[in-house]
């Protein structure tokens, strides 16, 4: 099992809610990243999703989108996320998923790519634009090495995707709170409650709902329904306003607390 | 060969659908709608109208003497898609799609434009048919080619600047498919190339694969023979997927698409993806990409809008690969210089991207004397005049 099965056992255990923070990596510099990832693990956050950026990111809203041109004009790449993995990997036991497109990952190799990551200390990898069709090689290339796939569920999804989401899923499955790209929303949309419901139905994995998750409300309501939530525009948009200020990490770590806040007695 | 595309949309390795889950399911109730309206005669019946009462069909094939004599060498034939209504092959698709999202009941079509040609063409169906029209672009196109903005606007069409990334039709395609993501429900995508997920590369012929049997039984009953070559320009490839179907069982036929070779020929300076481009996945389809050593889509290059875009379509991949189809590149100069004498020795200006299938064949006539060869005039030169201006400035003073 991996740290991510490790995680979520625990969390049952406990009785607790896991919160899961996305940033893109290199954003705003390598150097810089894993002095972040610490800042979000001291603020509680539960599981690290290290966003690879891609040069046509179709999933994701501008926030993202212009974090990871930041991240690319700083030279990041595939390779370079692994060394930054593996520097965290040095002082922590943070569960880490990497977060990317198809071709990044094509172009350096899946089966180079699956042991790369292993020996980094990646636990797992989500491609937004492998669909399950296109999948068979990509995740058994991974789960011989023994990381985890994760795969997207959205409310569009009909029950025999669901099926095929949970079917190529381990670790636990993604629900897409609504459909559109990643970004903040004001309120959560009405599209989730049905769709954790339907996935429900088929899976017994752990679910993480995420897109649009940008307030200590949002994590709360949906602390009573799953067992983690994913917060990645928020926090990358903070950030992006603090690039130039000495206290982002300090400002991270507390944006975060809050966040996990929302959990409540759960947290 | 076997029929292509096979049930998932691969044409051999290529093609596929990749793309973020949310778009899985309206992507397959696209597909099941298309597969039944293509067998539902009063939907032909009705795309059959349209295309002659509308938007011009069938387009001539016309016998280009005074450019075959001028070459001195194969008979040359242009298939006179600049014709159309909108001025390109485009509206075939357009009309198409447009149906069938009326079918689906949709009351909303978004769709992407380089050049403008099929934002123009998208426009113009959705003021025929009754739809509200978004038509993304990028802002460094919606610069080149102010007179296609204005042409949509007028039409009824709201054009949206695209300021991501190189601000070109690849950036164009990203911000139309997440606005797709966030209207299913209401809207459909009308794509504009033989590009992204099954079933777009495969609807996308069958709404231009008209062209090619037209021009068949033209060239037969002109010549009482089929042709020994047809070319045409690829940028995604539609206009040339479109003429080169109909031709595909006859081996002997030699087809040929010409990329856009662009200033150079380092990475950045052209859109020919066979130079040096690379399989991989790029907004929703497994094909020949320009890309860097990480992965990341590169820059592309071409005095066309219409072909400066980093990948080529699926089924061109394919036919690449089984060597049916042969594919070359033209450069800016080369399609400049054969847009002028066409226009001089024919009275006819063409499109920048059609001016590189002239390219090739003004390259391939003089050599290929008792050849006939048939290129794909896939649109008018109107849209290119400001382009044209700055090159020819001789001609402007």
């Amino acid at each position: 099992m991996t740290r991510i099965g490790c995680l979520f056992d625990r969390l049952r255990k406990q009785g607790r809610k896991g919160l899961i923070a996305y940033l893109t990596a290199g954003d705003p510099s390598p150097e810089r990243t894993p002095a972040l990832v610490e800042a979000l693990e001291r603020g509680g956050a539960d599981l690290i999703e290290l966003g690879v950026p891609f040069s046509d990111p179709i999933a994701d809203g501008p926030v993202i989108q212009r974090a990871g041109e930041r991240a690319l004009k700083a030279g990041t790449t595939l390779g370079g996320v692994l060394q930054m993995a593996a520097e965290i990997r040095g002082r922590s036991e943070v569960p880490l998923l990497l977060f990317t497109y198809l071709n990044p990952v094509m172009r350096y190799g899946l089966e180079r790519l699956a042991r790369d990551a292993a020996s980094a200390g990646i636990d797992g990898c989500l491609l937004t634009d492998a669909s399950v069709e296109e999948a068979g090689a990509y995740a058994a290339a991974m789960h011989a090495e023994g990381l985890d796939t994760v795969f997207l569920a959205a409310p569009t999804s009909t029950e025999r995707r669901l099926k095929l989401v949970a079917e190529y899923s381990t670790g636990f499955v993604y629900l897409v709170s609504r459909a559109g790209v990643t970004g903040e929303r004001d309120s959560l949309s009405a599209a989730v409650g049905p769709l954790i419901e339907a996935v429900r139905r088929v899976t017994a994995l752990p679910l993480a709902v995420g897109f649009g998750i940008s307030k200590p409300e949002h994590v709360a309501e949906l602390g009573r329904q799953v067992e983690a939530v994913v917060v990645g525009s928020a926090l990358v948009r903070l950030i992006e306003r603090n690039l130039d200020n000495p206290s982002l990490e300090i400002q991270l770590e507390s944006f975060t607390r809050e966040l996990k806040h929302g959990f409540g007695a759960h947290a | 060969m076997t029929p292509q595309p096979d049930a998932g949309g691969h044409f051999g390795p290529y093609g596929g659908r990749y793309v973020p889950e949310v778009l899985m399911a309206p992507i397959e109730e696209l597909e099941t709608a298309y597969l039944a309206a293509r067998q539902d005669p009063a939907f032909q019946a009705e795309l059959a109208l349209l295309l002659s009462t509308y938007a011009g069909r069938p387009t001539p094939l016309y016998f280009a003497r005074h450019l075959s004599a001028q070459l001195g060498g194969a008979r040359l034939w242009l298939k006179r898609e600049d014709l159309l209504h909108t001025g390109a092959h485009k509206i075939n698709n357009c009309l198409g799609q447009a149906l069938l999202a009326r079918r689906m009941g949709k009351r909303r079509i978004i769709a992407e434009t380089g050049a403008g040609q099929h934002g123009v063409a998208t426009a113009t169906v959705c003021a025929l048919l009754g739809f509200e029209c978004v038509v993304y672009m990028g802002e460094e196109d919606m610069r080149r080619q102010r007179l296609n903005v204005f042409r949509m606007r007028l039409l009824g069409a709201q054009v949206v600047g695209v300021a991501t990334g190189s601000r070109t039709l690849k950036d164009a395609i990203s911000e139309a498919m997440r606005d797709w993501v966030a209207h299913v429900g209401d809207t459909h995508y009308l794509l504009g190339s033989a590009l992204g997920a099954h079933p777009y590369p495969m609807m996308v012929r069958d709404f231009h694969k008209i062209i090619g049997e037209e021009a068949r039984a033209q060239i037969l009953a002109a010549e009482g023979r089929l042709p020994d070559a047809v070319i045409a320009c690829v940028g995604g490839g539609s206009n040339a997927i479109g003429i080169f179907h109909a031709f595909l069982p006859d081996r002997a036929v030699q087809l040929i698409g010409v990329e856009a070779g662009g200033r150079g020929e380092a990475l950045g300076q052209h859109a020919a993806r066979y130079r040096g481009g690379a399989p991989g996945v790029l907004q929703g389809a497994y094909s020949y990409v320009l890309q860097d050593e990480h992965g990341q889509i590169a820059g592309t290059h071409s005095v066309s809008a219409g072909l400066d875009y980093a990948m080529i379509g699926p089924e061109h991949a394919w036919l690449h690969d089984q060597s049916r189809a042969e594919y070359v590149a033209a450069s800016d100069r080369e399609a400049l210089d054969a847009a002028r004498l066409l226009s001089r020795a024919e009275g006819i200006i063409p499109a920048l991207e059609s001016a590189h299938a002239v390219a090739e064949a003004v390259k391939r006539a003089p050599a290929a004397s008792g050849r006939v060869i048939v290129v794909n005039l896939s649109g008018r030169g109107d849209k290119d005049i400001d382009i044209y201006r700055e090159n020819f400035p001789e001609l402007d003073r």
